[in-house]
Order: C-alpha cells, then sequence, then structure tokens
C-alpha cells in the first residue's frame, strides 16, 4: 500500500471489567480504502470502533490500553474529543433516527459543531441528503419527523447525519442487518462512490458484502486479529489462517 | 359441551381428545391435528376467566374509596358549600365563616415549596441519570435520596424546626415552613425525573455522542424535550402531597389564626406565619368547640378539590405532551 496510513492501531486492549474483550490488535487502515471487518457475534467488532472514536468512554467499566492513532494522534491524548468524532463517521446497526425533524437530524451535528448560518445548514443537508441516496425521496418533505420514515429510509437518514459532520473516515457497523436487499445495494453504491473521498471501514456479518466492497479484510476472532489481506486472498481457496478459510464459508462461527 | 368452533364435521370418534398434548399422533396423519377443545383446554379457559375476573376485581375495587370518600365529604360539607365559604374569613371564634387565610396560605406553601424543591430536583436528576458515572460518590448521593424519601413528615418537621427556625433564624415564617415542604419533596422529585429521564432510549443518547455532540447538547436537544412531559407531571403531583401534609408546617411556619382581609391574595409576607387548609382542618375538627358542623368538611372538601384540580392539570399536560411525542 502506497497510500498514506490514516489509523493505526497497536497493541490495544479492551477490557471490560475483568472481561478482556479485545487482546492486542495491530493493524494500519489507509486511506482511501475500504477495510472490511467480519467475524461472528462477541468478535469484538463494535468494541473496535468504539475504540476509535472513544465512545467507549460512555462505558463505566471500560478499560482501554495500547495505542490508536488516528492520523497521527493518539485517540487518548486528543484535546478536543468532539472533534475527533466529527472526523469519525459512526453508523450504528439499528437505523436511528432522532426525534426530530429530517432537516434538523441531519443539521444536528454541524450546529452542535458550531454553524449557525441557514444558507450553510441548508446547503449542507441537501448534499448529505443526495450523498445517502435519501434526498429524491425526501426533498418535499424536511420539516417532518425523521422517525416517522421506514427502517430502510431511516437507515440512510443514519447514513446522512454521520456525513453531516464532513467526516474524513466513516465507520459502519452492520448497516443493513434491519433494511431490505434492494436499499442495501443501493448504500453499497453509495459507499462505492464514497470510497473516493473518504476512509472506510465496514463491519458486517454478510462476508459477501465484504467480498464486494473491500479493498482488505480483517477477520477477527474472539477478540484477536486472526488475518488481515486483500479481500480476494481472505475469499480464496488459501488465506494464510485455515479458520479464516472455514469461517468465510461457513463452517464455523 | 356446546360450542366446539374449530372442530371438522367429519367426526372421527377420538375427535376431542386428538389435540390433547401426548395423545397418539397416529390418528393426526391422516387428517391432521384439530383444532379441537379438550379438557384440558377448557380448564386453561376457566382458570383465564377467574384469574381476569379476580384481577378486574381488583382494580375496579379501587373506585369504591374514591367514590364513597368523595361522596360523604360533599354530602356532609353541603350546608356550606359556596363560593363565599371560600372567599370568607373564619368569624365567630372559628366557628363560622369561611377559610380564605388557610386557603392563600396553602397556595403560599406549595407555590414557594414547589418553587424551591422542583429546579433542584430536576437538575440533580439530570446530574444522577446522565452525568454520574458509578462510583462511592454518586452511590452515596442515591442512597442519601433514598433514605430522604423514607424519612416521616414528622422527623423532616423536627429538622426544619431546628434548621430552618432556629438555625437559619427565619423564625416561625412561611419560608422555613416551604423550605421544609421541600426537603420533603425533594426525592420524590428526584426519583420520578429519573425515572422520565430513563425512559428516553439510550439509542438516541449514543446517535448524538456519536456525531461529536456534548453531553450538555445531547441533554438539551434530545434528552429533555423528550422527557419533560414526564418529569412536569411528577413535579406536579407532589403538589398534593406538600398541600396535605400537617406536621411539617405546625412546626415550622402554621398558626391557628391568623386575621386578614377576605379575599386579599396577598396577605402573607414570607416571614410571617400562615394559616394553612390542613392545619385548619385538625383545627376545626379537634381543637375549636362548637363549630358549625359542615365547615370541617367543607375544608376538607375545597382542599380534596384543590388537589384533584391540580392532578387532572398534569393528566391533561401529560396527554397534551404525548401527543406530541415523536418516536
Amino acid at each position: 500500500m502506497d497510500t498514506p496510513v490514516r489509523i493505526e492501531v497497536r497493541d490495544l486492549r479492551l477490557a471490560y471489567g475483568t472481561r478482556e474483550a479485545l487482546h492486542g490488535l495491530s493493524f494500519d487502515v489507509h486511506a482511501q480504502e475500504i477495510l472490511g471487518i467480519i467475524g461472528p457475534a462477541q468478535a469484538g467488532k463494535t468494541s473496535l470502533l468504539r475504540c476509535l472514536n472513544r465512545t467507549i468512554d460512555f462505558t463505566a467499566d471500560a478499560r482501554m490500553t495500547g495505542s490508536v492513532k488516528v492520523d497521527g494522534a493518539d485517540v487518548r491524548q486528543v484535546k478536543d474529543v468532539f472533534a475527533l468524532r466529527r472526523k469519525i463517521g459512526m453508523v450504528a446497526p439499528l437505523p436511528v433516527g432522532l426525534p426530530l425533524s429530517i432537516y434538523d437530524n441531519v443539521a444536528f451535528a454541524p450546529r452542535c459543531a458550531g454553524v449557525q448560518r441557514r444558507d450553510e445548514l441548508e446547503a449542507l443537508v441537501e448534499h448529505c441528503l443526495r450523498q445517502a441516496a435519501l434526498w429524491d425521496e425526501v426533498k418535499d418533505r424536511l420539516h417532518t419527523l425523521g422517525t416517522r420514515l421506514s427502517g430502510g429510509q431511516q437507515q440512510r437518514l443514519t447514513i446522512a447525519r454521520a456525513l453531516s459532520h464532513q467526516p474524513e473516515i466513516l465507520c459502519l457497523d452492520e448497516f443493513s442487518i434491519a433494511i431490505d436487499p434492494v436499499t442495501t445495494m443501493r448504500i453499497e453504491e453509495v459507499l462505492k462512490e464514497l470510497r473516493r473521498t473518504v476512509t472506510i471501514l465496514l463491519v458486517t456479518n454478510l462476508t459477501q458484502q465484504a467480498r464486494r466492497l473491500a479493498d482488505r479484510t480483517l477477520f477477527l476472532w474472539k477478540g484477536e486479529l486472526v488475518e488481515l489481506d486483500r479481500t480476494e486472498v481472505i475469499f480464496s481457496e488459501h488465506p494464510r489462517e485455515r479458520r479464516t478459510y472455514e469461517y468465510v464459508n461457513g463452517m464455523v462461527g | 359441551m356446546t360450542d366446539v368452533p374449530f372442530q371438522e364435521p367429519t367426526s372421527e370418534v377420538s375427535g376431542l381428545e386428538a389435540g390433547r398434548p401426548g395423545s397418539s399422533p397416529g390418528g393426526a396423519a391422516g387428517g391432521g391435528r384439530r383444532f379441537v377443545r379438550t379438557a384440558f383446554v377448557r380448564r386453561k379457559e376457566r382458570f383465564e376467566a377467574w384469574a381476569r375476573g379476580v384481577f378486574l376485581a381488583m382494580a375496579a375495587a379501587m373506585i369504591v374509596p374514591l367514590v364513597a370518600i368523595v361522596g360523604h365529604l360533599t354530602y356532609e360539607a353541603w350546608p356550606s358549600l359556596e363560593l363565599e365559604f371560600i372567599l370568607d374569613v373564619p368569624r365567630r371564634g372559628m366557628t363560622e365563616g369561611g377559610i380564605w387565610p388557610a386557603f392563600v396560605g396553602t397556595l403560599y406553601l406549595v407555590g414557594l415549596s414547589l418553587a424551591v424543591a422542583a429546579p433542584i430536583g430536576v437538575l440533580a436528576a439530570v446530574y444522577l441519570n446522565e452525568y454520574a458515572r458509578d462510583n462511592w460518590f454518586n452511590r452515596v448521593i442515591q442512597l442519601a435520596v433514598i433514605n430522604l424519601a423514607g424519612v416521616p413528615s414528622i422527623v423532616h418537621a423536627l429538622f426544619g424546626l431546628g434548621a430552618f427556625v432556629y438555625a437559619a433564624r427565619f423564625g416561625y415564617s412561611i419560608l422555613s415552613a416551604s423550605l421544609t415542604l421541600a426537603i420533603m419533596t425533594l426525592p420524590v422529585i428526584i426519583a420520578s425525573t429519573r425515572e422520565a429521564l430513563a425512559a428516553v432510549p439510550r439509542a438516541f443518547r449514543e446517535a448524538c455522542w456519536n456525531v461529536g455532540a456534548t453531553r450538555w447538547q445531547t441533554i438539551r436537544s434530545i434528552v429533555l424535550p423528550n422527557s419533560i412531559s414526564g418529569i412536569l407531571t411528577g413535579v406536579i403531583l407532589q403538589v398534593s402531597r406538600a398541600a396535605g401534609e400537617t406536621a411539617p408546617i405546625m412546626f415550622t411556619g402554621a398558626v391557628f389564626y391568623k386575621a386578614i382581609a377576605r379575599g386579599d391574595l396577598f396577605a402573607y409576607r414570607l416571614d410571617e406565619q400562615c394559616m394553612a387548609l390542613s392545619m385548619h382542618l385538625y383545627t376545626v375538627t379537634t381543637q375549636v368547640p362548637n363549630v358549625r358542623e359542615s365547615v370541617p368538611y367543607a375544608t376538607a372538601v375545597v382542599l380534596l378539590a384543590s388537589v384533584l384540580l391540580v392532578n387532572a392539570t398534569a393528566i391533561g399536560l401529560r396527554l397534551w405532551l404525548r401527543n406530541r411525542k415523536r418516536w
């Protein structure tokens, strides 16, 4: 890889109380790539993402050691954690429309960051909704409640919100588990479009989704990194680890 | 036996038994399992009906005391019930006349105590629910709140006497009495507010944190707007408690009798003592001889009606705010 390193994870360990969820992960994420993260439940996929933007802070008994650097800055040393979180867009598994209007859902993050000007907000909202392939469906009812949208629409609204603070890194945590295949494909098209400007971490249960989208794929198993390689290698007949082969071919997990 | 709704007309002899768990599936292979009422199903239905009946009866029984109380009070109070009873001052050594000084006094006490307790309680609850981590300090606070709620009102009264009347030198006054009532209602306001806050799904908060919102930005734009109906209801319901308590104000600022003008809404100063409805009820019932019979009952009706009116407002407000709820 010749593109610069965006995220550098070194010996990352995470413990909830006495139970260790991540057992020392080390890997890099490069600029403008899609990194697929696969692994069964309890593998630590979500925990890993929460370490990146430090929302792990909101879990009282979580203890994080090792280092995570985003663009060279250790996330645990950053002065403005809110700026760090704005740099990283995060999409949760279940769509969460905030109980606000569609417009306010998308304008929420910029407002929190201090953007006040109306024309600026309006342009931003339209841009993000277009990026999330939702604009055409909602442009006539921007001031109705976001929570009244269908599940698939709400998930695209969530993506629009994650893009609204103009992140340079986008983390998607199993974004497709609550939406239909057609919407999933539309969002995947959106992601392919976004990869040119944004670094994407795609956590997914659907190994085929990683195969379709990811440049490289990382296989997590019970909190340890089993294998990280180019996606073709992971899904080939001969990945380095036997467990990888068995998992992506549905023999374990 | 009369109605077996789903039984097929082609009657095999064992039809009634075929649906029973554990019965031979041999016959079922041909005709499929029948939806029949076996003895087992009938027994379940009997229990179901019986259980529902018992629960309903217990719930319905709640109506009886309310109707009995209101009915009895209104019947006894009838000769005195008119607007004049509220507006007039007590006459002839409190044996006749109205209750205006007590009515206004209660308004003052309840209003001032809530003005103190509501902001403190709501803000404390926001801290406990939204900010507090699970450490010893916050556990001490929570323990304090729980125990404060369990302190009997007469003990609050004694504390108010020592703390506000003597130590803080507020004297026997509306101020002392209101502060005592405020301390008494605080823990309940905190508890009800926390419940309202906890009803807002955590997913909303996480969504806000993920886009870089601070806790306060999250609370202001998402948590509070969606829990305000529950918070207000909890606060308003404390009106009835504050209005009904006698012991705390008796020790700290309520008096048997205070001469003020009829219909005067601004009769009291905060450093004065006042009359109060609950106290007045006690007085005219037990302390004053030869009171006109309907006066205590009418006093109780006014107290009860005021409280029910406030509660009804709370319910209406809750319904109104809930219709605007957004998820």
